[in-house]
């Protein structure tokens, strides 16, 4: 592309201009996690360096249960929607069918739902699922970790079967072409061809599905029932209170994690 | 080797929805045979290849490879390998990796994958390149690696779609002869798809020319260049002047027709005619004299046509000259320039009579 | 011939079968954990609120009758439209100069550039929006400068300002891409083809960038409108919960008012899926046309 060069001041002021709003966008981040650090008891001034409000962090059960909990339902999640949105991925790359549209349709609506829609609607289905039970077994459920973790694959599967599709497009298909021509079958075809060269674009998924839930936390109050709190959940619980310290190293860690995944998710998909 | 052909295409059809990418076409390739489909883009070559291998199922007729009829062979199980335009290497694979495969596919041994895979690099002279990545070998490379990773299988028969296509020009000679040199030395039947009429002639034994998903020619290069039988194969290869016009008398493998212009021509005819037939000649520029009207006093058993120079273009080797007929028709003849001189009176100068000879076996009658 | 035919039909049936294993658990899950929920809320939404929230399963309109005409919904509609036009608007200004910027640098800082957008993208928006609190508060970051030097603290927290700054922040990003993928696809050569035939550079702009790059706006709009609509966390965090939004109200009609009220707050849900289609059929609208 033969780039003009703008006039010098326009440039000029486009770069600033940019370095501004970049500023903006990492401000908060870059105050919170200073704040961390801070000696101040109200987390918001300057008043020395200590590491007190993490070890504190670490000596709380309430906080630590949240966190494992959390990661579980991560876990748990992204296992479960990585292997359906891979596969969901596979059949709309690899066929044509009647109907390929409505799933392209109802794969995209959780991308662009409100999510407290999702939540509500998930909240309203699982008490009608809980009430039936309960006439019909007379056991009573309540909402836990297994409510969560599914409301979260519900909307995960999406963001996978995106990933893992854009790994499929730039697919060369003459390869498995090339594998079948060298005598391998179908089996050997996709594990020795066709899910090496997608791995990537899965691990990829698989990271965003994983930050996702564990950032989660309009669907993970709706749907965690009562003493199985969740770290998202249980910030926000405190954050409506007051601003502490404490919670400015939660939080920081909890920006850290999932940095480094994603960091971690781009680089698994530029890896090709 | 037996005599049963390698590969027998029995009326096979391709049909993608209304069109016909393949058209009942019939062939047979014998063992060892360098064979060649050659055509224009979009005539059927790599259909007709992928249903050899296996890609594509024909929608009526037969393949056979080696008397074997394929119909319910998927690729995979066939005794032939391909080498694709697109060379088609794994990524994810070293160079050795991708020649072991075909290999680890049909189970040989771990101890033999290694001294096999050798052989097969020194084979197309990539000894040492074993641990490299496709993506870091060039071009021609790639191209050698996919030979590689076809033939250590030593397959039936090896299927090379443009192999040649993305080389630029002086590697696509290189490997053209490289080819050959492999071909003789491995002795496994080639069937090459090309576009390209020159790398057609210089490496086959035998060459189909296709057009719109048709057959419409099979024989050696020099059947294909000096005995087309029809126009659209006399057009295709090389090039040639065409005269139209109607058989008016013919005899022993000879006729004559008369041009819409009154010309009466005389050339040899490759298939049967009948008289009153509608015919084309087609005149090869190489294979037509010019003369200046005294020499051609003295020419016997031959036509002649009384030009005027219009065009003289000098390429080197040759001279190229557009002579006019008449109001409506040019011709192109072809001088070689034998002697090597400066002086402008040894060439044609647009503006000369000339006279336009050509003994009747260097023309050719075709007949639709 | 019969032989291809048969073996036509045999290699069909796999891939049908195939096909049915790939799509079916993603699709099932899809259907049970997403579809049907959002059945049931349109079901919930015609039924009565019954005492300390049982719902009575009496058909009714009531719900949507409260909504169209009781004050307190009717402005919190127009409050959140308001604001989510706002919010859009404010983040195209900002979004716009930023992906062209970015669009206009070397392919290699490009990628980091855009990577840099992300990120935020990616990582927690509740601590995001926290962060905000530190910097606003009334003893925060902002207000401690300003007592230092000798000048009146303002009240910025708990501020409608705060809250659309809040909601900025978090969807910016959702504006960036879209328009950054649609600059990337635009030929900056039309400018000089547009100067060329005598344009200046706004009616350059004006005339040749912003009609190309459409898709980009209408997409980066619909990302942002849509959760900006639903919101609520922005609103207690940093506007101090001190008007109603969409979005607080369903939460507080579902989780916590006193009685709760899951018919209405189901209403509501709908009435925001409703505009919600509209608004991606608006946007399919627009894309399809611009291809033609
Ligand atoms: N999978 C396909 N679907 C539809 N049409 C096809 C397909 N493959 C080939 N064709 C058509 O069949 C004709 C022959 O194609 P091809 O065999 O690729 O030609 P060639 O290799 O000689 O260039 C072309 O008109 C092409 O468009
Ligand atoms: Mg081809």
């Amino acid at each position: 592309m033969i780039q003009r060069k703008p006039a010098r001041w326009l440039s000029q002021a486009l770069r600033s201009y940019a370095i501004l709003v970049y500023a903006f966008l990492y401000l908060p981040i870059v105050v919170l996690v200073i704040f961390s650090f801070t000696r101040d008891e109200f987390g918001v001034r300057w008043t020395g360096f200590t590491l007190d409000w993490y070890i504190r962090l670490f000596n709380n059960p309430r906080l630590m249960g949240a966190a494992v909990n959390t990661l579980i339902v991560g876990v748990a999640s992204t296992l479960v929607a990585t292997l359906l949105g891979t596969l969901l991925a596979l059949a709309l790359e690899r066929y044509r069918f009647r109907g390929r549209g409505a799933v392209d349709g109802l794969l995209y609506l959780p991308i662009v739902m409100p999510e407290i829609v999702m939540a509500v609607a998930l909240l309203a289905c699982s008490a009608l699922a809980f009430d039936l039970i309960n006439a019909l077994t007379g056991h009573v459920l309540r909402r836990n970790l297994v409510t969560v973790t599914i409301g979260h694959i519900a909307f995960s599967i999406s963001f996978v079967t995106v990933v893992v599709r854009a790994s499929l497009k730039h697919f060369d298909r003459r390869l498995e072409e090339a594998a079948a021509d060298l005598g391998a079958n179908s089996w050997q075809i996709f594990w020795r061809i066709t899910f090496p060269l997608i791995l990537p674009g899965v691990i990829g998924g698989a990271l965003l599905a994983f930050t996702l839930s564990l950032d989660d936390f309009i669907i993970s109050l709706f749907l965690s029932g009562p003493g199985t709190s969740l770290l998202p959940v249980e910030v926000y619980n405190r954050v409506r209170r007051a601003i502490t310290p404490e919670i400015n190293a939660i939080s920081t860690l909890m920006l850290l994690l999932s940095i480094t995944l994603v960091v971690l998710s781009q680089l698994a998909q530029r890896r090709r | 080797m037996s005599d049963t052909p390698a590969i027998e295409l029995h009326d096979v059809v391709k049909q993608f929805g209304a069109t016909y990418a393949v058209d009942h076409v019939s062939l047979q390739v014998g063992d060892g045979e360098f064979f060649s489909l050659l055509g224009p883009s979009g005539c059927g070559k790599t259909t007709t290849l992928r249903m050899i291998a296996g890609f594509e199922y024909p929608s009526h007729g037969e393949v056979l490879i080696h008397g074997r009829a394929m119909a319910a062979t998927p690729p995979h199980r066939r005794p032939v390998n391909t080498v694709f335009q697109s060379y088609a290497l794994f990524p994810h694979m070293s160079v050795a990796q991708n020649v072991a495969f075909g290999l680890q596919m049909k189970g040989v041994p771990k101890h033999e994958l290694g001294p096999r895979v050798q052989a097969a690099l020194e084979m197309v002279r990539l000894d040492g390149f074993d641990q490299r990545r496709p993506r870091e070998m060039s071009g021609g490379q790639q191209q050698r690696v996919a030979l590689a990773r076809a033939l250590v299988n030593q397959p039936e028969v090896l299927l090379l779609d443009e192999p040649l296509g993305a080389l630029d020009q002086k590697l696509r000679k290189e490997m053209q002869f490289e080819l050959k040199r492999l071909q003789h030395r491995v002795g496994i039947t080639f069937i090459f798809v090309t576009h390209d009429q020159e790398e057609a002639l210089t490496m086959s034994d035998r060459i189909a020319v296709m057009n719109q998903g048709k057959v419409l020619q099979v024989g050696s290069p020099t059947e294909i260049y000096e005995r087309p039988t029809c126009r659209f194969v006399a057009d295709f290869i090389g090039e040639t002047n065409f005269i139209e016009g109607q058989v008016v008398a013919h005899d022993g493998g000879y006729a004559t027709i008369q041009s819409h212009d009154g010309l009466e021509l005389r050339g040899v005819t490759p298939r049967p005619v009948s008289v009153g037939a509608h015919a084309t000649l087609s005149l090869r520029p190489e294979k037509a004299r010019l003369l200046t009207p005294d020499q051609a006093q003295s020419v016997q058993e031959t036509f002649r046509l009384a030009v005027k120079v219009e065009l003289v273009s000098y390429i080197g080797s040759d001279t190229r000259i557009t002579v006019r007929l008449n109001a409506q028709r040019t011709l192109d003849v072809w001088e070689q320039n034998t002697r090597s001189t400066l002086d402008r009176n040894a060439y044609w100068q647009p503006g000369e009579d000339a006279v336009l000879v050509c003994p009747p076996e260097n023309a050719l009658v075709l007949v639709e | 011939m019969r032989v291809i035919g048969m073996i036509d039909q045999i290699r069909m049936r796999r891939d049908r079968r195939n096909l049915l294993a790939l799509l079916a658990p993603g699709m099932l899950w899809l259907l049970a954990f997403f579809a049907l929920p959002l059945v049931i809320i349109l079901l919930y939404s015609i039924l009565t609120n019954g005492p300390r929230g049982a719902i009575v399963w009496q058909p009714t309109l009531e719900n949507y009758r409260t909504l169209f005409t009781q004050t307190i919904y009717v402005n919190a509609y127009l409050r959140s439209i308001r604001i989510s036009l706002e919010t859009t608007l404010i983040c195209l200004l900002l979004g716009y100069p930023l992906a062209l910027f970015i669009v206009r640098q070397p392919a290699h800082w490009r990628t980091l550039l855009i990577f840099l957008v992300l990120i935020p993208f990616w990582t927690n928006f509740l601590v995001r929006i926290y962060a905000w609190q530190i910097i606003l508060a009334n003893n925060g970051l902002i207000n401690g400068g300003l007592t230092a030097l000798g000048l009146t603290p303002l009240a910025l927290l708990n501020t409608e300002g705060a809250t659309l700054l809040g909601l900025v922040y978090g969807e910016l990003p959702f504006m960036v891409l879209p328009l950054y993928a649609a600059l990337a696809r635009f030929d900056f050569t039309q400018l000089e083809a547009a100067a060329d035939l005598g344009a200046n550079r706004w009616q350059a702009f004006w005339r040749v960038m912003v009609p190309q790059t459409m898709p980009g706006i209408v997409a980066g709009s619909v990302l942002v409108f849509i959760p900006t609509l639903g919101q609520f966390v922005v609103a207690e965090l940093l506007g101090g919960a001190k008007v109603d939004y969409l979005g607080n109200l369903i939460q507080r009609l579902f989780l916590r008012s006193n009685p709760i009220n899951w018919p209405l707050g189901s209403a509501l849900a709908v009435i925001m899926m409703v505009i919600l289609l509209a608004l991606i059929f608006w946007y399919f609208r627009v894309t399809r046309e611009d291809e033609r």
